[in-house]
């Protein structure tokens, strides 16, 4: 390899994430606990200063950096941008839950840390580099899911934890694999070489490589932990998990199929189709009849991650397959921050119930989530829709028509549960619901499991004392409240506009 | 200029969310007439300005999502200008009708409103993504109707509505791509799919999937089951819009896609949709026959009456190259077809409506002799009954003698058999006038009841009425009509090739 192209502006972005987080551990141990907020503006400013470094350089030729380990192109653009926007939007969801908590500032860091592993993992053009990116995307979020310390959060950790440590390590022995059949851990350099390699080391090795971004992506068969991260964390937390690694980590696996398994002995396409299609009937059987909210969005995005596996089934069998991934992933970050975000703004409606007559107490904030909610199901013209079509088309012109069928089936039955949360939110509440009795049924779900025990008077005064007063209600979250329109607004407009970003996201691959 | 029509419904309804919380009812109201009004004065005067001899007119084309091969075309022709019109008519007719309508007016008329704009984009669309953009949408808002505004047992006729018709635009939906594919260089735009070359090899599936999606939508026997539930649930405008209108975006789909951009395929299968065109006349109307409800009767006779435009189109292909002459009296007749049965179903669904005020409920054991009682009611039930069964003299003889005169040619006995359906469908009409309106006084007595039934209402009649008129004038001035769909029917023949 030639020591060459080590131009540090090449990865600016990544270096404003990696120095945000050092200065806001600095900043965070001198900071009083009030003004700990003012790490979480440096986050911001960093992701928004890497948003604005990775657009300029977007346009850029496809190229690649530090002696080739690290690709500028499409992808990474992409990925840089949808990431970083997706940062931006859990900082904001965290600002009002997290204000004045002791460890503030350890969540905007470990934020920082997740999203600059997952911007690795999309850029990531050398096996070791992967790894690095793994275990610096996974780290972190075990933290975040555990960020509570209560009993759902600690188990989501750890089943999150155990299940990536075992996989990352099957991830580092296929490498291993790799490397000794292709000997090199270079994408270019493998690509030139893997095609003679022994066919038994090439599959095992690739297997074993699979299991790490498909961990992160959270698809099957690597999807179990997701369900209980997802619930058994906050919501902003979960809005994170839910979303922002499965970016890297798609990418990665785009990637790894578009260039050093490109010329491989093995089938990718028909194995990637598999996954793909377990993923998404796996993730929308196991939603159909769950009543937590949290829950139910995470098996959709199981679901989700098989219709972005299509894309990357047929990455080299046609040419739609790129911008069908991007924008596809684009739309997903969007729109499922969307809807965790009205998740986030009605922190004690925990089940589908719960959002029963929303509409007239909320009715924009029931917009956002319908919107957000069928833009999931791919309802035109939200921005999903647009990344189905493309999908489909890239699995139809890939000789993939069956998976394609399959999908739409599947987008048909991810309709039902979806509006089994929406239609309650517009169910007729008789007469006019006094603001109080209605700001108090959203909190009542979350404490109707206590209140059906009879408890002593005092141990009742206190969890009510606990609990929102109705005249001004404690579960007001302005902020989220702001990140449900402007996604579910942002969902909409690109489902409109989506002629120049397909066009801005079809450059070519850096190799 | 077409654009405007059709965003104009959506910015009214934009504007309705703005207005500050305590707006009176009376100005929604307003706003919701005046809108509907405007645009049935709009297009009355696209009407005026159209040339039936020019082919595509009003046409609009821009660059939206390139890449994709998709852009912003719209334009009407004499296919797409007697459903936009008929559109318009039925949409204010319901905007009138609602006019007492107290339940969260504000949300009502938003809907419907965005209703407006999906169905008008539908009719004037040349693009398969715009216009399944709008198909789709027209699904949610309908969705919205029932689940918001439905009888008992809305919920469920929501869901079923929502997943079934969904179901339909995903077949459509991957159809499209189909079509995308084949072409070369790659595109969803109706015009330039029609001028290329039509796909070989695959284009027995993509019709299967466009065919399937629209055959849905119409709805055709076997997939028909999600029709009775919705109507039997939604609120009478909401039936109204959705058997007058929605229901045509299908057979609008077979006329304006399947047709022109399958040509070949459809050719080759039109023997199927002959066949599924009879079953659908004969089921509908024995099903219909079966009812005890009212308004299930009357979604029965849709299916009947969607049979028959089915029919015609399949019976249209079979003699492509024959003489033109026959089979573009089979797809005018197709389109007469449209207009009446939405006139005619739209004004019986109101009808209905107006009947379920009154006494609460639809069946019709519950109800006889009211006649005494509302005289008006019964008159104009008893008009729009005749006109639907295809008396001469309504709209709905003129449509159906073409259909038969054109199929019987080619499809002899097929035609002889839908002819049955229309000595089933006077039948049932009959049986059922009979039952409601005549013999002695009787009315239900459930909750809600009894109370004074008192006849139409000024605001009830003001809607229904003019359908009734429009009805005659087709019935008794065909050529108005005629002479706009005839050139485009002509056109959309050319496109098969010759046997």
């Amino acid at each position: 390899m030639t020591e060459m192209n080590e131009n540090p502006l090449g990865i600016l972005p990544e270096i404003l994430l990696a120095a945000g987080a050092v200065v806001g551990l600095l900043l965070g141990a001198w900071l009083p606990r009030r003004r700990q907020w003012i790490t979480g503006a440096f986050a911001a400013a960093a992701c928004a200063a890497g948003i604005a470094a990775a657009a300029v350089a977007a346009p850029g030729p496809a190229t690649t950096v530090f002696g080739g380990a690290f690709a500028l192109d499409a992808l990474t653009g992409t990925g840089r941008v949808v990431l970083l926007g997706g940062g931006l939007a859990v900082l904001a969801l965290s600002l009002g839950p997290l204000h004045g908590d002791p460890r503030e500032t350890e969540f905007y860091v470990l934020l920082q840390l997740a999203l600059l592993g997952a911007v690795v993992l999309a850029g990531a053009q050398d096996l070791l580099l992967l790894s690095a990116g793994y275990l610096l995307a996974s780290i972190p979020t075990y933290t975040l899911a555990g960020f509570r310390k209560d009993g759902p959060g600690t188990e989501a950790a750890l089943k999150y934890y155990v299940m990536g440590a075992l996989l990352g390590v099957v991830m580092l022995a296929g490498i291993t694999l790799l490397y000794a059949a292709g000997g090199s851990t270079g994408y270019p350099a493998l690509a030139g070489v893997l095609g003679d390699a022994p066919r038994a080391l090439v599959t095992a090795g690739t297997l074993g490589v699979l299991a790490g971004p498909l961990f992160e992506a959270g698809a099957v068969p690597a999807h179990h932990w997701i369900p209980d991260a997802v619930q058994g964390s906050s919501p902003h937390a979960a809005a994170l998990i839910s979303t922002l690694p499965k970016i890297g980590a798609l990418i990665a696996l785009f990637r790894l199929g578009a260039v050093p398994l490109d010329a491989a002995p093995l089938p990718w396409a028909a194995l990637l189709a598999v996954l793909a299609a377990a993923s998404m009937t796996l993730g929308n059987l196991a939603a159909f009849f769950q009543s937590d909210v949290k829950r139910l969005l995470a098996y959709s995005t199981i679901s989700q991650v098989g219709y972005l596996l299509v894309p990357v089934a047929v990455a080299t069998r046609t040419d739609q397959a790129q911008p069908a991934l991007l924008y596809y992933l684009a739309a997903y970050a969007v729109t499922n921050l969307g809807a965790f975000a009205v998740v986030c703004s009605l922190p004690h409606a925990t089940r589908v119930e719960d959002y029963r007559g929303l509409a007239h107490r909320r009715p924009l904030l029931t917009a956002a989530l319908v919107i957000c909610l069928l833009g999931l199901v791919g309802t035109p013209p939200t921005a999903v829709f647009v990344g189905k079509l493309e999908m489909f088309t890239a699995a139809i012109d890939g000789g993939y028509a069956w998976l394609a069928v399959l999908a739409a089936v599947n987008t048909l039955a991810s309709l039902f549960y979806y509006l089994r949360w929406i239609l309650p939110a517009f169910a007729r509440v008789d007469g006019r619901v006094p603001e109080a009795v209605a700001a108090h049924a959203s909190a009542a779900g979350s404490r109707s499991s206590s209140a059906s025990v009879p408890v002593p008077s005092s141990a009742q005064e206190r969890s009510s004392a606990r609990a929102p007063a109705p005249a001004v209600p404690a579960t007001e979250n302005r902020p989220a409240r702001a990140v449900a329109y402007t996604c579910a607004t942002l969902s909409a407009a690109m489902g409109v506009a989506a002629g120049p970003i397909l066009e801005a996201v079809s450059g070519g691959l850096g190799r | 200029m077409l654009t405007v029509i059709v965003f104009v419904p959506l910015t009214a309804a934009l504007l309705l969310f703005v207005l500050p919380r305590r707006t009176p009812a009376a100005v929604i109201r307003g706003v919701w007439v005046t809108t509907t009004a405007g645009l049935t004065a709009a297009v009355a005067g696209l009407w005026a300005g159209y040339d039936p001899a020019g082919g595509m007119q009003y046409e609009t084309r821009a660059r939206w999502m390139p890449g994709v091969g998709a852009g912003y075309h719209v334009g009407v022709d004499g296919l797409s200008l007697p459903m936009i019109a008929l559109t318009c008519v039925l949409f204010l007719a319901c905007a009138v009708y609602a006019w007492r309508e107290e339940r969260r007016i504000r949300g009502f008329a938003a809907l419907f409103l965005f209703l407006e704009t999906t169905c008008l984009g539908l009719f004037v669309s040349l693009d398969l993504i715009l216009f399944f953009v709008f198909f789709d949408l027209s699904i949610v808002g309908m969705y919205f109707v029932i689940a918001g505004w439905g009888h008992r047992d809305r919920a469920r006729a929501a869901l079923m509505f929502f997943l079934y018709t969904f179901l339909g635009s995903l077949a459509l939906l991957l159809g499209f791509i189909g079509l995308y594919l084949a072409a070369s260089p790659h595109t969803f735009d109706m015009v330039d799919l029609a001028a290329a070359d039509p796909p070989a090899g695959r284009a027995g599936l993509v019709l299967l999937a466009v065919g399937g999606g629209l055959a849905v939508k119409t709805p055709t026997v076997p997939f028909h089951t999600w029709l009775p539930l919705a109507h039997t649930e939604a609120p009478a405008a909401g039936s109204a819009i959705l058997a007058g209108v929605l229901l045509k975006m299908g057979t609008y789909g077979f006329l304006r896609i399947a047709m022109p951009l399958l040509p070949d395929a459809w050719l080759r299968y039109a023997t199927v949709l002959v066949v599924i065109g009879v079953v659908s006349v004969l089921y509908g109307a024995l099903v219909a026959l079966a009812q005890s409800d009212f308004k299930r009767m009357i979604a029965y006779t849709s299916v009947n009456h969607m049979g028959y435009i089915v029919l015609a189109v399949g019976a249209a292909a079979a003699t492509a190259g024959t003489g033109h002459r026959a089979q573009s009296l089979a797809v005018t007749g197709a389109v007469t077809q449209m207009v009446s049965h939405g006139l005619l179903t739209g004004a019986l669904f109101l009808l209905a409506g107006s009947l379920y005020e009154r006494g609460r409920t639809y069946d019709m054991a519950a109800y006889s002799g009211i006649a005494g009682r509302a005289p008006v009611l019964t008159g104009l039930t008893v008009v729009a009954a005749f006109a639907s069964l295809g008396l001469p003299g309504f709209s709905g003889f003129i449509a159906e003698f073409q259909i038969f005169t054109g199929s019987f040619g080619t499809r002899p006995l097929a035609t002889a058999l839908s002819v049955l359906g229309i000595l089933l469908t006077a039948g049932l009409f009959l049986r059922a006038l009979q039952k409601i309106f005549l013999g002695p006084l009787r009315l239900p007595d459930g909750p809600g009841t009894p109370r004074p039934f008192g006849d139409l209402r000024a605001h009830e009649s003001t809607a229904v009425v003019p359908l009734l008129a429009l009805a005659v004038v087709v019935g008794v001035l065909p050529r108005l009509l005629l002479d706009v769909v005839e050139p485009a029917s002509r056109a959309v023949l050319l496109e098969l090739p010759a046997r």
